[in-house]
């Protein structure tokens, strides 16, 4: 993927200090929590559901190959065409010429966070290929020349303010005013003669089903049926691991992937398709193809971050993460941000390009807490970290200090005659019960102070005392 | 009354607790001997190891481990003012040791004998303080690795509950982290801020005139911002009050 310019702590500093982001993110993050809270009060067959929901992941993921052949055999058998991708590079080359094949001059594309992370955008665009994204969220980042920053709410980086100004200067009429109403059907005007003159349609799949070669789109806005139908051709690009044996087992896991990312009981629009338009259908594109992508994932499934191909991306994860409600999505650098974005950025992109990842986060457990599948994502963040230091990724100046502090640690007499000295050195550092400056930890007392130590450690006060009291260990 | 044995539970002095404030260690003492146990410190200890697992250096965390395991093999109870250090012992100890033959098994021992003490109080001793008085108003902080790897919630609000005249107040977002981390706060100090700006804007909101938690890392924290602010909360651990400490200096006040 497209590597970012600069390094994380840059991002998320820039991020930092952008007061209409804060505004942005806590808007939209504030609001999916709330209606989280209230979805899940209302369903207390919660946890049974996310239960169930792992076993029906885990058992998919288990036979993988059993039911990737048991789809793409209902797939072709239903009409459509169906590809293999191993990575990045192979999906957009497949994509790309089933466009050039067709003469498509303009591809109509609704979310996908998968096209986000094989490229597709920019494979199009190089092609010459004119590429309108439907999605309004999506329509409001293609105007801005951006990328998503959530995988649910691509645009909620963006306060409705500055949606108006995109959306004044991007619209031909601008809209006549700046209420939300208003603005939707601006977009709406502008999309409506798009959706009719595109060749293609490219979608994402929320669910593959095995025992049917259906692929289901689920969304709130109907622009993937309006992507997916009057176009000549649908090409959809999925993740091999978005296979459920049946459609009973797609809604399982529907209900929880709605009610962890919005807080509501259904989508508004539920669809699948089940191979192109057949003899005596009215409508319905003329050819279908599926391309299933790889990309990393069948690696996953050998190695210890093969719990996360559980992923059904809700985004509860970040919704509910402290670093994530601070930076926002762009600061992660990659395709998917927050706690899911952590682990799967360096199976994408390399360890050593998004070692910081691992790193930024509080070890806090929330994520874990609300995930639906029951991803165990700080246990996976702690697994990159051990690579990261196998691998000596780390920075010498942390494998010293650890290595330093661990030599001490092993022998509790050294240790404890090295505390004493510390917290007197610690001391010395001190004015009134605060140390305002840490030579060693500048990090900590630039925005913060340090309580200033007392003069002798808990281990020499407690031996005092014993001794005091004639005896003891 | 069946003279019922006291058990022996070894206490765990964190190494923050030792160094920053042994006040926390001593407070245990009294509230473990209050409640029936006799208390040994061990020798032997020194750090969870927490610092080499967060950092992804394994065999350090694994001798540690090895180490912390051997001190306590006497007693029948590990204690700790801690639910991170606690944390990392019941859930971490045993998966760094699996694959060893020599330890699993006694990694595996630990575990199930080591708590947080607010849970061993109330959970393993049925033990609430009597007799403890403080007219002040208090609002707690639940520690992330106490509540979501040991569920420690109810237990230090029962205990402090029992403490007359102290009033507790709200939290908005009480379970949501503080920002520390451990080294978290000091790799990415900015992030951080960020995340504890907002925790201490909450605490100055509750109006309470005590913060409480359970784990020094995060009070430390919280009460270096809320000081940094000029905020007058005072911060105790949960164990200092229901000891009866809190008439002597918070964190950062001088005695
Ligand atoms: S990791 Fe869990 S919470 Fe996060 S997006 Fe995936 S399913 Fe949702």
């Amino acid at each position: 993927m497209t590597a970012p310019q600069t390094g994380f702590k840059e991002r998320a500093a820039a991020a930092l200090s952008d007061g209409a982001l804060k505004i942005a993110i806590d808007r939209t993050t504030g609001t999916a929590e709330r209606k989280r809270a209230t979805a899940l009060a209302a369903f207390p067959e919660f946890d049974a559901a996310r239960e169930r929901g792992k076993a029906i992941k885990d058992h998919v993921i288990a036979h993988l190959d059993h039911y990737l052949e048991m789809f793409e055999r209902n797939a072709t058998a239903a009409g459509a065409q169906v590809h293999w991708a191993t990575d990045d590079a192979e999906a957009r080359a497949i994509v790309t010429r089933i466009c050039l094949d067709a003469d498509a001059k303009l591809v109509t594309r609704s979310k996908s966070m998968l096209g986000e992370e094989i490229g597709l955008p920019h494979a199009l665009a190089d092609a010459g290929i004119e590429r309108v994204e439907t999605d309004l969220a999506e329509h409001i980042i293609q105007l801005a020349g951006e990328r998503p920053s959530h995988i649910v709410w691509p645009a909620m980086h963006r306060t409705r303010e500055q949606v108006a100004d995109l959306f004044r200067t991007g619209h031909n009429p601008p809209p006549a005013a700046e209420d939300p109403g208003t603005m939707v059907q601006s977009a709406r005007r502008e999309l409506r003669a798009k959706f009719l003159a595109a060749d293609i349609g490219i979608s994402g799949a929320n669910f593959l089903v095995a025992d049917t070669g259906a692929t289901c789109t689920v969304t709130n806005e109907g622009n993937a049926e309006l992507t997916t139908t009057p176009p000549r051709i649908h090409i959809v690009t999925a993740g091999i691991e978005k296979l459920v044996p049946s459609t009973a087992h797609a809604f399982a896991l529907l209900r929880l992937l709605v009610r962890s990312a919005t807080g509501g009981e259904m989508t508004q629009y539920t669809t699948f398709h089940h191979g192109p338009k057949r003899a005596g259908d009215a409508d319905g594109p003329e050819e279908m193809h599926i391309v299933l992508v790889d990309n990393g994932r069948s690696r996953m499934l050998g190695d210890e971050f093969r719990e996360m191909l559980r992923c059904i991306r809700c985004g509860a994860c970040m919704n509910h993460c402290v670093v994530y409600r601070q930076i926002g999505g762009h600061a992660y650098g990659g395709t998917y941000p927050g706690p899911m974005g952590a682990v799967l950025t360096p199976v994408l992109d390399g360890l050593a390009q998004s070692r910081d990842l691992a790193h930024a986060c509080t070890m806090n457990g929330r994520c874990a807490e609300v995930c639906p599948v029951g991803i165990p994502l700080p246990t996976l963040l702690r697994a990159w970290r051990r690579r990261s230091w196998r691998e000596r990724l780390e920075p010498g100046s942390v494998r010293a200090g650890i290595g330093l502090w661990a030599m001490l640690a092993r022998r509790p007499a050294l240790y404890r005659m090295a505390s004493r000295i510390g917290v007197r050195a610690l001391r010395l550092l001190g004015r009134r019960g605060w140390i305002s400056t840490l030579p060693l930890a500048r990090g900590w007392t630039a925005y913060r102070d340090m309580p200033r130590p007392p003069g002798r450690t808990f281990m020499e006060q407690y031996r005092a005392d014993q001794a005091r009291r004639g005896g003891g260990k | 009354m069946s003279a019922k044995p006291s058990p022996r539970v070894g206490l765990f002095v964190t190494c923050l607790v030792d160094a920053i404030r042994p006040g926390i260690g001593f407070a245990a003492i009294q509230l473990l001997e209050e409640a029936g146990c006799r208390v040994e410190v061990p020798q032997g200890q020194t750090c969870c190891g927490q610092p080499a697992l967060n950092s992804g250096d394994e065999t350090d965390a694994a001798h540690l481990a090895r180490q912390t395991i051997a001190a306590f093999e006497g007693c029948d109870h590990v204690v700790l003012p801690s639910g991170s250090c606690a944390g990392t012992m019941v859930h971490a100890y045993p998966e760094l040791l699996a694959g060893d033959p020599q330890w699993a098994a006694r990694a595996r021992a630990f575990a199930a004998k080591t708590h947080e003490i607010t849970s061993f109080l109330v959970d393993v001793m049925g033990y609430r303080p009597q007799g403890r008085r403080l007219d002040a108003s208090a609002t707690y902080h639940d520690s992330c690795a106490g509540l979501r790897e040991l569920g420690i919630a109810a237990q230090p609000r029962a205990l402090l509950a029992q403490v007359e005249g102290l009033r507790m107040r709200p939290l908005e977002g009480n379970d949501v982290c503080c920002g520390f981390g451990g080294t978290f706060c000091v790799k990415y100090p900015q992030i951080s801020d960020a995340i504890t700006t907002e925790k201490a804007e909450a605490v100055e909101r509750s109006g309470a005139d005590i913060l409480l938690a359970g784990d020094l890392g995060c009070l430390m924290n919280m009460a270096g911002k809320l000081h940094r602010r000029g905020a007058r909360t005072r911060c105790f651990h949960t164990i200092e009050v229901l000891a009866g400490h809190a008439d002597g200096p918070g964190i950062g006040e001088e005695g």
